[in-house]
């Protein structure tokens, strides 16, 4: 690929994105002054609960929204410019695509779109389409869709891949299957940007990891940096201290009770533990827990004021 | 791979080809489409332009040559609202038209596609109408007005293609096709694509100037000499105007869609 090392792959600067409403009453900020890039080379998971931003970051880099303040960059250029476009590929969340249309006709189509497509054989065995490509989109399970829309992003060759939620609503079967398509062509030394609401995928696909949350970036770095980042712990017991009490510890990042078993996520948990127990020496069923990478996300995403997730 | 000094070049051509192509493929796969469009106008014109007038009009054929004309309209306005209007719809709300935004397609080439399946599958209906009318009716016209009657029929899919833009670009997928029913219907009927317009009451006589389905049919009748003396000049107008409406309508519905889209 004749991919610029120096040359940023799509770019976000300080861009923001209301939807409905010139920013008065009902309006929801999806994205909010985000700074984010995408370097050649990179495999990057967008992480993020549902309305994070996620999806409204990928359309702005590929020019399907406008950013309502700050700019999109996609090579350098306006992503609404279809000379950006021929370098990329995307995989979006369609509901359908025409049914009626085979396997092949779908690839040839969109292969035309592009300068230099990958020839059509490729395409379906980066994808692993073996043997569907004569069948119609519309009598395929949703498995071998969702591998369809991948191929159909693969289809230009594309030096930068988006790929938006790509395993949601697979099985665990078809959610391996797509990622070891994935792998080959991170193998291949394309740029991709994935977004998911799984830490499973963006641990397993990703050399990069930003967690966005209200369309912010909460964290970026490594799967283990994001990992360090909360090199915590989880705490149970069962305590009286309230949770009010229990948030306010030093080295608390998160609490949570039921009835009188709590459960806490702490960086430090040592001086946790011996704080707690000065406070309640009748506590019991003490526990400590290495955290997952689960708990460091909601422990990043973690909002103690309970404000409302936007849309 | 080698870097170009000339960046390569996609075969425009062949998009827009390839695109008409498999839109037309796309939806003569699909029943729900090819059925109703192709057997509705053929059913129409057996029932009152062959069966039902053997007995009672005044001229030879006339019955067969004038629902010729009339239903001939009738069947290219709904392949073109059904396959435009409702596929745009769809297409939009299912998230097909935001892919394909994704990609560098031609954004022309989706609309010219639709277009070029459109006016085939007018010719398509005119066609089989033809050789109906020739073979049962047993029309017989000069080559000349063959090709005048069957050229009007087909280029009347245009006006509606834009309209069928306008209402995929404001109705949502599963209106669609509630609102294509409910202006096709009574619009082709009042304009005098079911029965001629000299059996209707006189104030549908009078709404029917105002219907873009009506001018239609009258550039039609007239190529057969059956019109009703509507100038060919005001159709034309009213046709444009109506187009020109539909395309400003389409405009702003497809500018919307690019500053705000779904999801």
């Amino acid at each position: 690929m004749n991919t610029d090392r120096n040359e940023i792959a799509a770019e976000l600067r300080q861009a923001s994105k209301h939807y409905g409403g010139k920013g008065g009453k009902g309006s929801v900020t999806a994205l909010d002054r985000l700074d984010f890039a995408v370097r050649p080379g990179e495999v990057v998971a967008l992480l993020g609960p549902n309305g994070a931003g996620k999806t409204t970051t990928v359309q702005l880099l590929l020019g399907l929204a406008r950013p309502t303040a700050g700019a999109a960059f996609l090579f350098g250029r306006d992503p609404r410019d279809a000379a950006a476009r021929m370098r990329v590929g995307a995989m979006l969340q369609v509901s359908k695509v025409p049914e009626t249309l085979k396997v092949r006709e779908h690839i040839e189509l969109i292969s035309s779109y592009y300068p230099r497509p990958l020839p059509a054989a490729e395409v379906s065995e980066i994808a692993g389409l073996g043997g569907l490509e004569g069948r119609p989109f519309g009598k395929l399970s949703g498995g071998q869709k969702q591998r369809v829309l991948f191929a159909l992003a693969l289809c230009g060759d594309p030096d930068l891949l988006f790929l938006d939620e790509p395993t949601t609503g697979l099985d665990v079967e078809a959610r391996r299957g797509l990622w070891s398509a994935m792998r080959e062509l991170v193998r291949r030394g394309r740029t991709v940007l994935l977004t998911t609401h799984h830490l499973e995928e963006a641990d397993a696909l990703a050399s990069r990891i930003v967690v966005l949350d209200h369309g912010r970036a909460v964290a970026d770095g490594t799967p283990a940096e994001i990992k360090a980042r909360v090199s915590g712990r989880r705490i149970r017991c069962s305590t009286r201290i309230p949770v009010e009490e229990l948030l306010r510890l030093p080295g608390v990042i998160t609490a949570r009770r039921e009835g009188a078993q709590a459960e806490l996520t702490a960086s430090r948990p040592e001086a946790v533990v011996a704080e707690l127990l000065r406070r309640d020496p009748d506590l019991s069923g003490l526990e400590v827990l290495g955290a997952d990478l689960e708990e460091a996300f909601l422990a990043l995403t973690h909002h103690p004021d309970g404000e409302e997730r936007a849309a | 791979m080698n870097p170009t000094p000339a960046l390569p070049q996609r075969n425009l051509l062949r998009i827009y080809a390839l695109e008409a192509k498999y839109e037309f493929l796309k939806q003569l796969r699909l029943p729900a489409y090819v059925v109703p469009t192709l057997s509705f106008p053929i059913f129409f014109y057996i029932l009152f332009g062959l069966v039902l007038s053997r007995s009672g009009s005044g001229m030879p054929n006339g019955a067969a040559l004038y629902t010729l004309a009339t239903y001939g309209a009738f069947g290219v306005m709904a392949a073109t609202l059904f396959g435009f209007g409702i596929q745009v719809a769809l297409e939009r709300g299912q998230g097909w038209m935001l892919f394909k935004r994704a990609t560098p397609m031609p954004t022309m080439a989706y609309f010219a596609a639709k277009t070029a399946m459109s006016l085939l599958f007018g010719l398509i209906i005119v066609a089989v109408l033809f050789i109906l009318g020739f073979t049962a009716g047993g029309v017989r016209l000069p080559l000349g007005t063959w090709l005048a009657l069957g050229g009007t029929l087909i280029a009347g899919a245009l006006p509606f293609c834009a309209f069928g833009l306008a209402i995929g670009y404001f109705a949502g997928p599963n209106s669609a096709p509630a609102v294509v029913n409910l202006i096709y219907v009574p619009a082709s009927f009042c304009s005098g694509l079911w029965v001629p317009i000299r059996f209707l009451p006189g104030w549908m006589q009078s709404a029917a100037h105002f219907l873009p389905p009506y001018h239609y049919g009258q550039l039609a009748l007239r190529t057969v000499g059956a019109g009703t003396g509507e100038p060919v000049g005001r159709s034309l107008l009213v046709l444009a105007v109506f187009t020109a409406l539909s395309l400003a309508a389409a405009r702003i519905g497809f500018r919307r869609d690019e500053g705000r889209t779904y999801g």
